[in-house]
């Protein structure tokens, strides 16, 4: 094949510049390590998950409970999502006619458009006191995952449509033609075709629900604790560096860069996986 | 037979309802959503709250500086990103070999980077931008971290649209003699346009709605900024601020809310029209 | 003493600035950076002394007082905010005090409790009484609202009930004062304590809470300028070393009285004159 000196010069301005992306990630968590170093050092990485209580001025720095949290609050907020993502996604896909298909679709990309901030007010003021009326406080695990839940719901649909999508169309004029009903096809064909589409989205959701901060911050009460049911107040890992950063010096400030690392480990390891899942979607 | 038979339409039947169901649900929750923004944004909402300064903290007065704020942190975005995410795009669709080592670490760098939380994003941003190059609070400390954070959904969607343009284009140009380089100027760059421009809006979607990454970088000052060297506080930002921190602020913070999602609605209304039009022309191929 | 001299210091600059800003503008950058308490009253004052010398920009950042301490030790801020007195191992440093703002309990407006003593209050935010009936309360459960560590409101409150913040069982942890009402107001169990100005306001607006006094004094903002409420704070902008040029006028500009109405605006309670 033809290959001209330009191309050779814009080749490796190009690499220059992809270089510049895993340069940022690097970056980052170098800056992350610089900052949180101190602690890490000082007081071990190990105290962070044995430590019985989060009291950074009084040196205590038990990030566990938050650990949990933030774990909890996006697992139950993707276990109410998915259904009602891929449900809506199934309608307008094979459900519902053009006119409301489009409906359909420009709804949820309209709330995919929607500020987090806007979430935790209306969440603050419309859901918590609801809450509050079948079990105090109000602000709770179960607020966090409702807020987030309704956050992450177009992210989960529209992935879900575009997974639907890349069915092919024999596979779907082959279960017409064998006579299965619209339900079974769906059920039985067209949805385990989509799967790993689908699978993809939701860990892409889970990623958003984890690295979520205001909207959580306004509604989840931010109690440092192991909750005992869904009515408890908790903390994440990101409301905790939202609402010390500001006020933290010295080893309180480093103790919240190791919660920031903590996080990013975490969906580090979930894109991970979500590349493992595509890697053998294009293998398979 | 005679069982499976019987019970197939009642399985049929609860999927299909439930399936109604979760569209109902979807559109009934946005609706009541979008409801009571309206319901408490809209009296505070006017052409001067559009022009004039705030005043009191922002419980009177409008958000003029802010929105221009927000326009000065999100242009910083696209003209640091935009290149990048292009250039980026370019290199792993027509320059290496998909699974070859280069293109999976690029790929892979991609994929954590679009799963850092935002909040982490802000307090690289506060180490390295404000505080390590000296930017300080700053537009520019605060729209290069909105670039960064931007960056890696405006590449996908700059990758998926290249790919979308199809290879007889490029064994076509091949065939011409053309170099690379020129066919990518001008053939297939201009052909993948309407894609790249839909990525770079949702990019700025995302980067408009931000406020944890926002509030140690671009601070916190309301007033009209002078250069990028000022701190310069964005809508989103506002927002948090009335809510939480301003007594009397909610009716204040509703509008803002009002216009940002009126903003937000815009710039997503034109990513999808662009997305559809490339649908569209790849059909009629 | 030291005390006396300061203010004798601040009043000389307060003079020679009022004589000189007529006779030659002053230019410059300010930076302040600290509490979100006085942050925004900082800000507005900053727009005042803007348009009064256009040459100047004011930098208002928000954090925390410990931040805003902090800042200015290390020069990162010509001037930090902070929502207290300075602690006494920050001698070092130069505070002068802007105006005062008190604390006060703030009940669900439904609530039948409007007066606790200060051992009520201790069993409550400790949770030994975890009904408001412990406490001569309609029959219902306590919801504790608490301020997130770091905040010095917190440090008021623990330091005036001679409590420590781990012994507090919190049922909310919130971050500035307007979250803290909402919250509230959501929740007829619910107790905290804010700033009394923006709780007057509330209450002045319809909104659904009221002040509780605590050991018979009641709370309100006359009482806290007449210096008899024991839960206030003087809000306090904190420099490096005995302000000087830019920051000294900004300073004396803040304390004159022509700032108080913007101080009264913010719901703080101007100093004595």
């Amino acid at each position: 094949m033809y290959r001209s000196k330009v191309d050779g010069y814009v080749g490796t301005g190009l690499a220059m510049v992809g270089g510049v992306c895993t340069l940022l990630v690097l970056t980052i968590a170098l800056f992350l390590l610089r900052e949180s170093w101190s602690v890490v050092q000082g007081v071990g990485l190990r105290r962070f998950l044995t430590d019985s209580a989060w009291n950074p001025t009084e040196k205590r720095f038990g990030l566990a409970p938050m650990l949990l949290a933030s774990v909890a609050t996006a697992i139950g907020a993707i276990v109410i999502a998915a259904p009602l993502g891929i449900g809506s996604a199934i309608y307008s896909r094979f459900y519902a006619g053009r006119q409301a298909a489009r409906i359909q679709r420009a709804i949820v990309t309209l709330m995919a458009g929607i500020p987090s901030v806007v979430f935790g007010l209306w969440g603050l003021v419309a859901l918590v006191p609801l809450i509050n009326k079948i079990m105090p406080p109000g602000t709770s695990l179960l607020a966090a995952m409702l807020v987030l839940a309704l956050m992450i719901l177009p992210t989960v649909a529209l992935t879900a449509d575009a997974a639907l999508a890349t069915v092919p169309m024999p596979l779907q004029q082959g279960a017409a033609a064998l006579g299965l009903s619209r339900e079974a096809m769906i059920a039985h064909v067209l949805v385990p075709a989509a799967r790993s589409g689908i699978v993809a989205g939701i860990l892409l959701s889970l990623g958003r629900a984890l690295g979520e901060t205001m909207a959580v911050l306004m509604v989840a009460g931010n109690v440092v604790q192991v909750p005992t049911s869904v009515f408890e107040p908790v903390r994440t890992l990101t409301a905790n560096v939202a609402l010390e950063m500001a006020y933290a010096v010295g080893d309180h400030r480093a103790s919240l860069f190791v919660s920031g690392l903590a996080l990013t480990l975490i969906v580090a390891a979930l894109a991970v996986a979500s590349w493992r899942l595509s890697e053998a979607r294009s293998h398979g | 037979m005679a069982d499976l038979i019987a019970v197939l339409p009642r399985r049929d039947l609860v999927l299909k309802a439930a399936v109604h169901a979760a569209a109902l649900v979807v559109a009934l929750a946005f609706a009541a959503l979008l409801w009571d923004v309206i319901g408490q944004g809209l009296s505070r909402l006017s052409w001067s709250f559009l022009t004039t300064e705030p005043r009191s903290s922002g419980r009177l007065g409008g958000i003029a500086p802010i929105i221009i704020s927000t326009v000065l942190l999100l242009l910083v975005a696209i003209t640091v990103a935009t290149p990048l995410a292009i250039g980026t795009a370019v290199l792993l669709v027509d320059f290496v070999r998909t699974g070859s080592l280069g293109a999976r670490i690029v790929s892979m760098s991609l994929d954590i980077l679009a799963g850092v939380p935002s909040i982490v994003f802000g307090l690289f941003g506060n180490a390295f931008f404000a505080i390590y190059l000296g930017l300080g609070f700053s537009i520019l400390s605060g729209g290069l971290t909105l670039a960064c954070m931007a960056l890696p959904i405006m590449i996908r969607s700059t990758e998926i649209g290249l790919r979308a343009v199809p290879d007889d284009w490029r064994r076509g140009t091949a065939a011409l003699g053309m170099t690379k380089t020129s066919a990518l100027r001008h053939i297939l760059l201009p052909a993948a346009a309407p894609a790249i421009i839909a990525g770079l809006m949702l990019g700025i979607g995302r980067a408009a709605a931000e406020t944890a990454a926002l509030v140690f970088t671009s601070g916190y000052v309301d007033r009209m900024p002078g250069s990028l060297f000022d701190s310069g506080r964005s809508i989103a930002v506002h927002i948090y601020d009335l809510t939480m921190n301003v007594a009397g602020g909610e009716k204040s913070a509703y509008a803002a809310a009002l216009v940002l999602v009126g903003l937000l609605v815009i710039i997503n209304a034109i990513a999808l029209a662009l997305s559809h039009h490339v649908l569209r022309k790849r059909i009629t191929q | 003493m030291l005390i006396d001299r300061r203010m004798f210091f601040i009043g000389a600059v307060a003079l020679s600035t009022s004589t000189r800003a007529q006779t030659t503008d002053l230019t410059g950058r300010l930076v302040i950076t600290g509490s979100s308490t006085v942050a925004p009253l900082v800000l507005e004052i900053g727009k005042a002394f803007e348009k009064r010398h256009p040459r100047v920009r004011i930098d208002v950042q928000t954090g925390g007082s410990s931040r805003g301490v902090a800042d200015a030790r290390s020069g990162l801020a010509d001037i930090g905010m902070a929502s207290r007195a300075l602690f006494d191992n920050e001698r070092d440093l130069f505070g002068t005090p802007i105006a005062r703002d008190g604390i006060c309990l703030v009940a669900h407006k439904t609530n039948a409790v409007s007066d606790l003593t200060d051992e009520q209050v201790k069993a409550l935010f400790t949770g030994k009484a975890a009904d408001w009936q412990e406490v001569g309360g309609k029959p219902g459960r306590v919801t504790i609202v608490n301020k997130a560590e770091g905040r010095s409101t917190l440090e008021l409150f623990l330091q005036h009930y001679k409590l420590k913040n781990s012994d507090i069982k919190a049922s909310v942890v919130i971050g500035d004062n307007a979250q803290g009402i909402k919250t509230i107001v959501g929740n007829p169990g619910a107790i905290g304590y804010v700033s009394i100005g923006s709780a007057e306001f509330e209450v002045s607006q319809g909104t659904a809470i009221k002040l509780v006094s605590s050991g018979g004094v009641v709370p309100s903002s006359a009482a806290v300028q007449a210096g008899t409420f024991p839960l206030s704070r003087p809000l306090t902008l904190v420099t490096k070393q005995a302000p000087t040029g830019l920051a000294a006028a900004f300073i004396a500009f803040a304390r004159s009285s022509d700032m108080h109405p913007l101080v009264k605006e913010q719901f703080f309670v101007p100093l004595q004159s």
